[in-house]
């Protein structure tokens, strides 16, 4: 089509002088190995979103067999062939290779690769304004690590063994020993393959986060200049550049001990009666390497979120963000902790009471900082002239969640009770809502609000009211009811619960979630229809739909290589200008200067223009065209 | 015609850039810091193990000694090498990083000769865990040195090939930076396993 450069809004920089850069390049290089910051955000994008609708399905066919013990699958038979057992039943080893897979793909590929690596490579040049990442060629690199990994694990699915199955989390000695359950063959190992050069993906990916957003910010962009969602991002990559690599040394020693015969974390291992040669292992430390990293994860997947949904929501109250400083306080503060609550995830593992205590005390304090971030979002939203666009809805979705989530930490936190809540669904209901949907649903507002900005259209607000009222109501329909399942002692992983007189009380409210989660599925459809139909035939997207205040809106429309067709633009206030009692519109962008809007600047914003003009040369004007 | 005025513009705040380090320097840095993690994660993992028990004690094999000097002395003529490249002393500095390289691959072999001698007091890789550390953490350092010996190949040749100017020698740096940090890294490893038995 016709190539209509719209001009930026702003403009401290006209740019008929230069041309625009063509880099001539075929297919494989614009598309395919592309160093190009966007397009690689994109194939995370599209990546991860194959990932999480591959996670979903897996998780409606666990979920038909626990709401529906009795019913017959074998119409699955034709997509899952052996695994469907001559009764009609899932195949009991297949349903833990499900629960396995499901948690290694929503955790890892779509919430970690699929957030971060969407959002932190699109959004962190353009909002620093930078024209690339500090390095193009290891952020392309991160992208086919993650593709080769994606396809390590997803070869595993076909395994006539089955894919892993001894929980994401991989404890030993069941994830070590391939007589334990059928999953811990190949399928373990190619977990571990998949999950080595995950690692190094994220590692690349972060080491560029991190520098880009250390050494190549546009001028005027100071650190208490940059939008929220560069600060969230900046501090995900430091967690996972930090954590990330204990996971590498757990599925270390586990390999060795899985194909070389050591024992680090196995002993004492009888199999029909049979002595393993295994002495002198200790699968708790294993436990411990996995929750240094596990811990700081969930807030890998949490903060980028978190980030996203401030931005979202400021631009939508067409208010500041309420307490700036404190929200990057909170997400430090969040960041440090994460590093010394691991063995919350720990308590009955026979630890002594009073760690167990110093633990409690630990996690606890976290929600010291969550809960800064809740009051500052209500009070964001509190008198705000609140557009409700979808990206706005999820972000309010996002807060709700993390709201009934978080509080369910506080009981977990505690080792006590943890000790009766420990492993059952329960657990399941609290990092699903707080984890799970918060972090997706930040991801998909993330989606709503900067497709303009990645396809140049719009995408369709109706649908986006359904997806989002559909996946709003199930999201709790399915989630709210396991709290009373766990409390009343339901454990996690357990492939059928008939037999147990106890939880016959529960088909019911079992057969709720279950429906409610093929609903919740159902709608991402509705969502995935409206992505590829509006990168097609969507709207034409105006330069700056929601009248925003950050640079990413101040490239053209169809940003090249490189972003900005002229000078990157200087940035001189932070970017939360709106509703500014005084200015003309109610949106300033940050590259508007003081001097260009006497009309609202605060007294000390005045002074600075003295600062900002050299000679007294007039004003520079603002909308010159 | 606003091109004009933002000529004599000057900013309010000068883009800060609190790190002026070269991007590329500034990524390895980075890339040590996860090498330190997964080294103090295994460490870690190592005491934590310890203090449970059931842990066989053993001396480590004397050529661990021999090539924790020839680290040493690696790392001083790596800096000689360094020296003289800012001066432009080729000569020098083309037989110094090759007598740095020769060392490196005699830390490699001794590494290796020392697992020999493990092995011959029956100190295996499959054991008690004490055992099998030893080996990993060795070995892993080894697979890092391996890289570093890589990399300085590649400065080897930059500067036969006379590239190696005194203006431009980011590279030099960071290969110095990693081989330092990788001696470094040994002599911890050879401490804390020496002490910590
Ligand atoms: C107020 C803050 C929070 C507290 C006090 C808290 C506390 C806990 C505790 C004690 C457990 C262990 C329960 C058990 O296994 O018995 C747990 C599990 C979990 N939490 Fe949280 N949490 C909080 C926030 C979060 C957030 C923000 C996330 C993610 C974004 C999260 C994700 C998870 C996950 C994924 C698990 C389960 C892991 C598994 O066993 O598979 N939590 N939480
Ligand atoms: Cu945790």
């Amino acid at each position: 089509m016709a190539t209509t450069t719209i001009q930026p809004q702003t403009t401290v920089h006209h740019d008929d002088g230069h041309e625009h850069e063509h880099h001539e390049g075929n297919f494989w290089t614009t598309y395919v190995f592309s160093q190009d910051h966007k397009t690689i955000a994109k194939q995370f994008l599209i990546t991860g979103m194959a990932w999480a609708l591959i996670g979903g399905l897996f998780s409606v066919i666990f979920r038909l067999q626990l709401g529906f013990p009795e019913a017959t699958l074998e119409w699955l038979r034709p997509v899952l062939g052996g695994w469907i057992t001559p009764e009609g039943k899932l195949d009991p080893e297949f349903y833990l290779s499900l629960v396995t897979m499901h948690g290694t793909i929503m955790v890892f590929f779509v919430l970690t690769a699929g957030l971060s690596g969407t959002f932190s490579n699109f959004l962190i040049p353009l909002q620093v304004g930078a024209r690339d990442m500090a390095s193009g060629f290891m952020n392309m690199l991160s992208y086919w690590f993650f593709f080769l990994s994606s396809a390590v694990m997803f070869v595993s699915l076909f395994l006539s063994t089955g894919p892993a199955s001894g929980g994401w989390t991989v404890y030993p000695p069941l994830s070590a020993l391939p007589q334990a359950i059928q999953g811990s063959g190949l399928g373990m190992t190619l977990w571990l393959v998949s999950m080595a050069l995950f690692i190094v993906s994220t590692l690349l990916g972060g080491i560029n986060y991190i520098t880009t957003v250390i050494n190549m910010r546009t001028n005027g962009m100071s650190f208490t200049k940059m939008p929220l969602t560069i600060w969230a991002f900046f501090f995900t990559a430091i967690i996972g550049l930090l954590s990330f690599p204990v996971l590498f040394s757990a599925a270390l020693l586990l390999i060795f001990d899985r194909s070389f015969g050591t024992s680090f974390f196995l002993s004492d291992i009888y199999i029909a009666g049979e002595a393993l040669s295994n002495v002198g292992g200790s699968p708790i430390l294993f436990q411990h390497l996995f929750w240094f990293l596990g811990h700081p994860e969930v807030y890998i997947v949490l903060l980028p979120a978190l980030g996203i949904t401030s931005e979202i929501i400021a631009t939508n109250s067409r208010k500041p963000i309420f307490g700036y400083k404190a929200m990057v306080g909170s997400m430090m503060f969040i960041a440090i902790l994460s590093f010394i609550v691991w063995a919350h995830h720990m308590f009955v593992t026979g630890m002594n009471p009073f760690l167990g205590s110093i633990f409690t005390i630990l996690t606890l304090i976290i929600a010291v900082p969550s809960a800064v971030k809740i009051f500052n979002y209500v009070t964001t939203l509190w008198g705000g002239n609140i557009r409700f666009t979808p990206a706005m809805l999820f972000s309010l979705g996002l807060v709700s969640f993390f709201l009934t989530g978080g509080i369910t930490g506080l009981f977990l936190g505690n080792s006590a009770v943890d000790i009766q809540l420990h492993d059952t669904y329960f657990v399941v209901a609290h990092f699903h809502l707080v984890m799970g949907s918060a972090s997706f649903f930040g991801m998909i507002a993330g989606v709503y609000h900067w497709f303009p900005k990645m396809f140049g259209r719009m995408m369709d607000d109706r649908l986006g009211y359904i997806h989002f009222w559909m996946t709003f109501v199930g999201v709790y329909l399915v989630f709210f009811p396991m709290h009373y399942i766990g409390i009343a002692g339901f454990p996690r992983r357990y492939y059928s619960w008939t037999n147990f007189e106890t939880f016959s009380g529960w088909t019911d409210l079992n057969m709720l979630v279950s429906i409610a989660a093929i609903l919740t599925l159902s709608a991402q459809f509705i969502f995935m229809f409206n992505f590829i139909y509006s990168i097609f035939r969507g709207k034409l997207a105006p330069a700056n739909p929601w009248n925003s205040t950050t640079l990413e809106w101040t490239t053209p429309r169809f940003p090249q290589h490189g972003n900005w067709p002229g000078e990157i633009p200087t940035v001189y206030r932070w970017p939360y200008d709106y509703s500014k009692p005084g200015a003309k519109e109610d949106f300033i962008p940050q590259t508007v200067p003081y001097s260009e809007t006497p009309e609202s600047n605060l007294k000390h914003e005045n002074d600075l223009i003295k600062l900002e003009m050299g000679s007294g040369s007039g004003v520079v004007t603002g909308n010159g065209h | 015609m606003s091109d004009m005025k933002i000529e004599n513009m000057r900013i309010v705040e000068e883009p800060k850039k609190p790190l002026a380090m070269n991007p590329k320097k500034f990524g390895l840095w980075l890339f040590l810091t996860t090498v330190v993690m997964v080294f103090a994660s295994l460490t870690s993992a190592y005491i934590v193990r310890r203090a449970e028990g059931d842990w066989k004690i053993f001396e480590l094999p004397s050529l661990f000694y021999w090539t924790s000097i020839a680290i040493v002395i690696s790392s001083i003529t790596m800096h000689m090498a360094y020296l003289y490249a800012k001066k432009d002393n080729r000569e020098m500095v083309q037989t110094l990083l090759t007598i740095t390289g020769l060392l490196g691959i005699a830390f490699l072999i001794g590494q290796f000769y020392g697992w020999v001698q493990l092995v011959s007091s029956k100190i295996y890789f499959v054991g008690n865990p004490s055992e099998s550390f030893v080996y990993v953490l060795s070995g892993l350092h080894g697979l890092h040195l391996v890289s570093g010996v890589i990399f300085l190949a590649v400065v080897w040749r930059k500067s036969a090939l006379g590239k190696l100017v005194s203006g431009n020698l980011a590279q030099f740096e960071m290969c110095m930076t990693y081989w330092h940090f990788l001696g470094g890294l040994w002599l911890y490893l050879f401490l804390f396993l020496s002490l910590y038995r």
